[in-house]
């Protein structure tokens, strides 16, 4: 086993763990992206076997579901872009920890208003 | 913490060291600057989308047959929708791609996983392609037309 090196530009701080994070949230998308297609596709097979399966992603335990998703994809997005600024931007290396503070509270905020009113709409009414 | 990488780290790589015998060109690089590219337009597609289903009007109660319907009779939607098949399938694929060969470390697993993973790809980019543009609002089967669907009267 090699041995844990004294910090290195990657490994064990912010870098490493929005990686991992970057990772996990692009793998997740993905495997939903498989369903949702399939899922849409019913709008080929009836209206009524669309609009069925739909309804299933209107239950309580879904909306939390979506939200969820919604978390992951808007982590990725911002994170992704932040990416993007490292490579592209001359400045980019020198202030990556700097930008992924303003990953996280951008995504809070993102997460907050989206949740207000996904889960009002979804949990409340009708 | 500040790492000093000796350069130069580029250039020409020497015979006994390069991977693939040079025959795949440039590929990788393509690959690394379409992930970005497509990562800005991805940022656009994904959150319009997720705005106008989700946070509009009565947000996800507001789906069913007919919402779609609405959407993809304007063909400014399909192309909306197309982009964002083809720009996130194709993206995702290439990332789920260099997760496999990250971690497979068999030269016969990698390649059983990444021929499972563009089979895949394909099937569903033809099948999302094939649904936006043979989308019909009024679907009839046998003549008779299917309930829920929006036939002229
Ligand atoms: C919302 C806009 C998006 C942005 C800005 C974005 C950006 C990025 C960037 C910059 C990378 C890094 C590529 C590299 O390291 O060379 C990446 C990787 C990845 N993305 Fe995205 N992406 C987005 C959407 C998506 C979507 C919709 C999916 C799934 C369908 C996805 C799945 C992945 C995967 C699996 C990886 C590989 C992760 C890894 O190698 O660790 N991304 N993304
Ligand atoms: C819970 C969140 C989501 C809901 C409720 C939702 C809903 C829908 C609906 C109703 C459609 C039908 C056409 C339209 O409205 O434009 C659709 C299609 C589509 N969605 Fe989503 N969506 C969600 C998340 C996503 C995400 C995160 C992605 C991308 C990674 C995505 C990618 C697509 C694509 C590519 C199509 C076209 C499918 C096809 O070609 O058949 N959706 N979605």
């Amino acid at each position: 086993m090699p041995t844990k090196p004294a910090g290195t530009l990657y490994r064990g701080r912010e870098g490493m763990w929005s990686w991992v994070g970057h990772r996990i949230t692009g793998v997740v998308i993905f495997f939903f992206l498989l369903v949702h297609v399939l899922d849409t596709s019913l709008v080929r097979v009836s209206p009524e076997a669309y609009t069925a399966v739909i309804g299933a992603y209107k239950n309580p335990l879904m909306a939390l579901g979506e939200t969820g998703l919604v978390a992951a994809i808007v982590f990725h997005a911002f994170n992704g872009l932040r990416i993007i600024a490292v490579d592209f931007w001359k400045k980019g290396a020198k202030y990556q920890r700097q930008m992924l503070w303003a990953v996280l509270a951008l995504w809070v905020v993102t997460m907050l208003a989206f949740s207000i009113r996904h889960l009002s709409l979804s949990l409340g009414g009708h | 913490m500040t790492a000093t990488i000796e350069s130069p780290r580029s250039g020409r790589i020497a015979p006994q060291y390069r991977r693939s015998g040079g025959s795949r060109g440039n590929f990788e690089m393509i690959a690394w600057l379409f992930m970005r590219l497509s990562g800005v337009v991805l940022v656009v597609l994904i959150f319009g989308h997720l705005f106008v289903n989700l946070m509009v009007g009565e947000g996800i109660h507001a789906i069913d047959f007919g919402f779609v319907a609405g959407k993809w009779a304007d063909p400014f939607w399909q192309f909306w929708d197309l982009a964002m098949l083809w720009l996130a399938m194709l993206h995702g694929t290439n990332g789920v791609r260099t997760i496999i060969n990250d971690y497979a470390e068999k030269t016969s697993t990698r390649r059983w996983l990444k021929t499972v993973l563009y089979a895949a790809a394909v099937v569903i980019i033809l099948l999302g392609t094939l649904v936006i543009f043979t989308f019909n609002p009024c679907p009839v089967v046998n003549g008779v037309a299917l309930p829920g669907g929006f036939c002229p009267a």
